[in-house]
């Protein structure tokens, strides 16, 4: 269909796309096998001239990063659990219904991505720490739901606005409630969507700093980018450890990422989007 | 239909009864979201606006006293503000504008079928994956001359005279965080743009390659137009992201060297946890607020014209 030219531009473009995209993680990984002794004489080069994995051996085993890792996990995976559950819910009735204050309910969403979250941080822990909900993860689970639900009600709102509302009504016909029509006929066609909005949560979720390090101050209840940052702070910051540490923690993340990507591309197709 | 049968049904308790469950049932979906939004987002965000009003620095008993808008008379007078404001400016602008244009062309690459596409497509959204500090301290680290290669390639393009780091240049540094931000943000557009772009029924585009318009003409009466809605609203939703996100540049600059890296997002982030002022990163934080609520009014101001010329 196109010329031989063409694609050589394209392949050529995306090369250089794809160049940009890995090359940091590349120098991520290279510099957490580099040996201490030649992280600095040997740079800039491309690839050290010996590699080992003793910073790999050292995170593991003599840090509380398995810990942090642990705490990271669980606090993700429940809040990406708890936020796909209530925007499904909200998405579902913003996309079949009409009713009174919808439009106040949005314009209500939208101030949440409004404002710097630094200006909460004071007044959330003050709600917290009263019931016990400051260094403890039941805390950051509940704050990291209402941070994402926002986003995620738009997004699973897309998701059902791309399914034909005459599905259920044909099974509401037939006799089935509202509800058992969204839990037979929809949900089996929403789990792109669902897939799509856990994916979405549970990255954002595990790359949060600011709350993490607030709410929680001590070290049973950290997270693995509370972890990482005390590397920083350490008195000799240990740049080996530090980055083998965050390619252990991008290796979840990012094999969760590459599988769901595409759901989020096919599901936001399907949607509302388009206007 | 389901009303229908109510309006039928001649038991007046049960029907009103049903009739009211009917009526809360989309309030009964909403409220877990809702209820959740407004304890740890809407009453913490009034809570925090009247700090603005307070003389509140955190570990320092004589404060907390109402002190009306004298806050925002400080900010007026804050020169630091005004520079922050305009860092701002240029930081989201010319962030939003690459991860766009970028994203834009990433998503036309991608949109067309051709061998490999799903692994590449996977490759070159993998940085969304990685924690922004992250990406910061990878960033900051491959700027630096002594252990990063960054500064030997801006030789090589003749960008630099000699491997210097970006970073501590009070004229340049500003890039280092940018371009930072633009390799985490372009997947993000990318996304989105590509799912509109495949929305886009494929016949439209067979039926006017038959009448003779060039891939320019189509691209500029068929995608342009069926995108706008789209990248309205993503662009609102990054402006809005970009220019709150303080962790880039804390992480990588600290909103030096001089100031000359300090936006808005992080001078906030800087009065409220260094100098524990709460109530001036308050006030800030609310000058910020309603600048961005008029930002986001207008653009979907421009959002509904353009939908209404469809």
């Amino acid at each position: 269909m196109r010329n031989p030219g063409y694609w050589i531009f394209h392949y050529g473009l995306l090369a250089l796309f794809v160049v940009f995209a890995l090359f940091p993680l590349f120098w991520l990984f290279k510099v957490s096998i580099t040996p201490n002794d030649l992280l600095y004489s040997e740079g800039v080069r491309i690839w050290p001239s010996r590699m080992s994995f003793d910073h790999y051996g050292a995170v593991l085993r003599h840090s509380d990063f398995p810990l942090f890792f642990r705490n990271s996990v669980i606090v993700s995976t429940l809040t990406a659990f708890f936020s796909t559950i209530f925007a499904a819910a909200g998405g579902y009735a913003f996309s079949r219904f009409t009713f009174g204050g919808k439009l106040w309910i949005v314009g209500l969403l939208l101030v949440t991505q409004m404002f710097p979250l630094v200006m909460i941080v004071a007044p959330i822990f003050r709600l917290l720490a009263p019931l016990g909900l400051t260094n403890s993860l039941t805390g950051l689970v509940i704050v990291y739901t209402a941070f994402n639900v926002p986003f995620a009600v738009f997004l699973m709102q897309s998701f059902f606005d791309g399914i034909p509302k005459e599905l259920e009504e044909a099974a509401m016909m037939d006799g089935a409630s509202r509800f058992q029509a969204l839990l037979q006929i929809i949900f089996p066609l929403t789990l792109p969507g669902i897939a799509a909005t856990l994916g979405f949560v549970f990255t954002a979720a595990w790359s949060e700093l600011l709350f993490a390090l607030m709410l929680n101050s001590s070290t049973a209840a950290s997270t693995f980018p509370v972890g990482l940052l005390a590397f920083v702070s350490k008195f000799s910051v240990d740049f080996g450890q530090m980055m083998a540490a965050g390619v252990l923690a991008l290796i979840p993340v990012c094999v969760f990422f590459f599988f769901i990507q595409r759901y989020l591309v096919q599901g936001l197709t399907a949607g509302a989007v388009k206007g | 239909m389901t009303t229908l049968d109510l309006s039928a049904s001649p038991a007046p308790p049960h029907a009103l009864l049903r009739r009211i469950v009917l009526k809360a049932e989309p309030y009964l979906y909403c409220f877990p979201a809702l209820f959740l939004i407004a304890a740890i987002m809407l009453v913490p965000l009034i809570v925090g606006l009247s700090y603005a009003f307070r003389d509140l620095v955190l570990l320092d008993p004589a404060s907390g006293d109402y002190i009306g808008l004298t806050h925002f008379g400080e900010i007026w007078a804050d020169a630091n503000f005004w520079n922050a404001l305009q860092n701002t400016a240029i930081w989201t602008i010319v962030c939003v504008a690459l991860q766009f244009g970028l994203g834009l062309t990433l998503a036309l690459l991608l949109n067309q079928p051709f061998r490999g596409r799903g692994l590449i497509q996977a490759l070159v959204f993998l940085p969304w994956a990685v924690p922004s500090f992250l990406s910061g301290l990878n960033w900051a680290w491959m700027f630096n001359p002594v252990i990063g290669p960054l500064p030997y390639v801006f030789q090589a393009l003749g960008l630099m005279q000699t491997p210097d780091n970006i970073l501590s240049s009070p004229d340049h540094a500003i890039w280092g965080p940018i371009i930072a931000m633009v390799w985490w943000g372009i997947p993000f557009f990318a996304i989105t743009l590509l799912a509109a772009l495949q929305s886009i029924p494929k016949d439209i585009y067979e039926a006017a390659a038959i009448d003779g318009a060039g891939a320019v003409e189509r691209f500029r009466s068929i995608t342009l137009p069926f995108l706008a809605p789209t990248m309205a609203i993503t662009v609102l939703l990054r402006t809005v992201w970009i220019a709150n996100s303080a962790d880039l540049i804390v992480v990588m600059t600290h909103g030096g060297p001089a100031d000359s890296t300090q936006i808005l997002a992080s001078y906030i982030f800087t009065q409220a946890f260094q100098r524990l002022d709460f109530g001036y990163a308050s006030a800030l934080a609310a000058v910020m607020l309603v600048l961005l609520l008029a930002y986001a009014m207008a653009l979907v101001a421009v959002r509904q014209t353009l939908l209404a010329r469809h």
